[in-house]
């Protein structure tokens, strides 16, 4: 199979200062039309869509209705993510509507010539894990998937975000996408975060969220930039960019360096060689943000005071610190009254009293997962908390990897080990409790210190109440039964 | 997609700001491979109780709200998950138009697909229509405009999007037209950067 880059090269030589994101673009525009003096829509040109099984059938259905065919089933891979168990790969789906759904995207897959990474292939995992990792994720190309965390390929330089289901049907049908260009947004980390271990990417992007709010970055692409994101790993800026969405944005965007490149080097999917070290100049100078570019807005966040985070009501947006309290929903609301009276069905919907103090808040449940932290690092770091201890006997916890290459690297490094002795359960990749699609799930009032990104109503089970914390700040919980300050123990 | 027609309907109001994707449908429904029928897990946490007996606080079960055909929502509605799964609840329920003060992107953007029209109005205009429920809502997208009771209001809308609106264009076809100028580019691409074999 041959897998084409379908990027042309971008002029360098335009007089205009332009963003990463507006050079990508640009490069990317098959046809624009005009309306009256304004910009239309453009059909904007997918070099890869990727596929899972539960917003991809009604696309399928819809193509086969209209007898259409996929235009570049080379550019188009799947995997089964949502849906799927975590618990023994070996043993049949019970749930079956479930099985229906798996195994409605396994056969359009095979009618259609589609690349799958199926239930029990060695490279399954979460869409927006196993992109990056196999380097199907690659600076500078558009990306897209029926599924709002797209954004987080954005790390590594490439244009991507969530689409919906219709959308799916027009890019397999045309690896186009009509789309109005969004507006640029940038925010500029700056500092450094006093305690690398205890205060990591999860914290930094739940206090962007905490500041601009849940429509924040509605209409924009974010440009993450500043010396705290220099220094963050590959994987640390995945987290960033994964959460863009939860503020609004369509996408994350990180300019790809050294470090970028280096992450991608050798993976499945990425050119060698040679090759791959062309790219690698043509990369360096042409994905870059032009020192004069414009950003429409821009605002700029210090860490070197950021603590670990913790959120306490139903939108990614209710976070405090973890040394704070829950707060009363007036000061919450600074004078809205949409807020105040959104923090009033929080408080009551996560049975919280204002005022105790968040290390106050038993749990019951650990979830360490999902495609915001479910990579080797994430599990790393939680392991160097958990090792040598016990999980509270009150607390159900589980670590779920984000991928079974994640899963056989952790094992490698013994890290099975450490979770399952401290008395964590070790499963299999997939989405699970993130949105508990599978039996995953948490009862009704079951309190979670979870590391995906939703803390929406029974996001994670019907009238389950999730808190979003770091992997750091879930393992230490798991083992005390209550959030505490991770800093203390790191 | 149906081409659409002018709206006449009273509202119904969902008192509720981030109304997000998860609540609209919740996941256990995601599961189905079908595109209709989402209709009747419309909000499914918010309207039933775990019996599955409707909750009577909430608006979609009270009888005087029954077979209106607009939406009144408040900001960023439709935050979270880009499932389509909701608009496809929400206009299988019968909801032709959604009014809100804002509304997610990707949201906003399956709206269209599907031929569902989300109108966003002032913070003012929708406080007015909170007050008043029971007044006649009539939306024409043609003219761009939003009457309420006597009140005359215009609302913004990019014009491909109205377009495909009013004359239920498939969109796909479009594209198909361009065909030649899809074949194009990617020839162009593709003498011009690096490809390579899968290993
Ligand atoms: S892990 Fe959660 S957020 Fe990520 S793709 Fe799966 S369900 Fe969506």
């Amino acid at each position: 199979m041959v897998l084409y880059l379908c990027y042309k090269l971008i002029e360098t030589s335009t007089s205009m200062p332009k963003t990463i994101f507006e050079k990508i673009w640009d490069n990317h525009i098959v046809y624009f039309k005009k309306e009256g003096s304004n910009d239309g829509p453009s059909l904007l040109y997918i070099d890869r869509h990727l596929l899972h099984e539960v917003t991809s059938p009604q696309a399928f259905d819809a193509l086969r209705l209209n007898g259409r065919r996929v235009r570049r089933p080379d550019l188009t891979f799947a995997t089964m993510d949502h849906n799927v168990p975590t618990s023994n790969r070996s043993l049949p789906i019970v749930d079956q509507i479930s099985r229906t759904q798996i195994q409605a995207l396994a056969q359009n897959c095979k009618e259609f010539g589609i690349t799958l990474f199926d239930f029990n292939n060695p490279n399954q995992g979460i869409v927006h894990v196993i992109g990056p990792e196999m380097g199907i994720t690659l600076p500078g190309t558009t990306i897209v998937c029926g599924d709002s965390h797209t954004s987080t390929h954005g790390a590594l330089g490439a244009l991507a975000f969530g689409i919906g289901t219709s959308e799916v049907e027009h890019v397999l049908a045309t690896q186009c996408l009509w789309m109005y260009k969004p507006k640029t947004f940038a925010i500029t980390i700056t500092g450094k975060c006093k305690n690398q271990h205890a205060i990591t990417a999860k914290d930094i992007i739940l206090s962007i969220i905490k500041r601009i709010g849940t429509a924040g970055g509605t209409g924009t692409i974010i440009e993450y930039k500043g010396e705290m994101i220099t220094d963050l790993s590959v994987e640390q800026r995945m987290t960033i960019c994964n959460m863009s969405i939860e503020a609004g944005a369509r996408a994350g965007l990180i300019v790809p360096d050294q470090k970028a490149f280096d992450y991608i080097r050798g993976r499945t999917y990425t050119p060698k060689g040679e090759q791959f070290e062309k790219m690698v100049d043509y990369w360096r100078e042409n994905l870059i943000t032009d020192t004069n570019a414009k950003f429409e807005r821009d605002i700029t966040l210090n860490v070197n005071d950021l603590v670990p985070q913790v959120s306490w009501g139903t939108n990614p947006s209710m976070v405090i610190d973890v040394t704070d309290t829950i707060p009363y929903p007036d000061d919450f609301a600074n004078g809205n009254e949409n807020e105040r009276k959104a923090a009033l069905r929080a408080l009551e919907y996560m049975a919280l009293k204002p005022a105790t103090p968040i290390t106050d808040v038993q749990i019951d449940r650990v979830f360490i997962g999902s495609c915001t932290n479910s990579r080797l690092e994430d599990l790393l770091e939680a392991s160097l908390v958990v090792k040598g201890r016990k999980v509270s006997c009150k607390v159900r916890a589980m670590v779920v990897p984000g991928s079974q290459k994640v899963k056989i690297e952790a094992e490698k490094l013994g890290l099975d080990k450490v979770f399952k002795d401290a008395g964590f359960e070790w499963r299999e990749s997939g989405c699970s409790m993130c949105l508990g699609m599978n039996s995953d799930i948490l009862a009704p009032g079951e309190r979670c210190a979870s590391t995906s990104n939703r803390n929406f109503e029974g996001r994670q089970g019907s009238g389950g109440r999730t808190h979003l914390v770091s992997p750091v700040m879930a393992a230490a919980a798991a083992i005390e039964g209550h959030f505490v300050d991770v800093r203390k123990w790191l | 997609m149906e081409p659409f027609k002018v709206i006449k309907s009273k509202v119904t109001p969902l008192d509720i700001s981030n109304v997000d994707t998860d609540q609209i449908i919740p996941k256990q429904f995601l599961k189905l491979i079908q595109r209709t029928g989402f209709g009747k897990y419309l909000f499914y946490d918010w309207r039933f109780d775990r019996d599955g007996n409707p909750k009577h606080k909430f608006v979609l079960n009270d009888p005087k709200y029954t077979g209106r055909q607009i939406l009144l929502a408040r900001d960023n509605f439709g935050s979270g998950s880009s499932r389509e799964h909701a608009v496809w609840a929400i206009q299988d329920y019968g909801f032709k138009a959604i009014v809100a003060q804002s509304f997610a992107d990707i949201f906003y953007i399956n709206c269209f697909k599907v031929g569902l029209l989300p109108v966003s109005l002032s913070s003012e205009e929708i406080e007015y229509l909170f007050r008043n429920t029971d007044l006649d809502v009539e939306i024409d997208l043609f003219n761009q405009q939003v009457t309420i009771g006597t009140i005359i209001t215009n609302f913004k809308i990019y014009e491909y999007r109205k377009k495909t609106l009013l004359q239920g264009l498939d969109e796909i076809d479009v594209t198909l037209q361009l065909e030649s100028i899809i074949v194009e580019y990617e020839k162009k691409n593709k003498a011009i950067v690096p490809y390579t074999d899968k290993p």
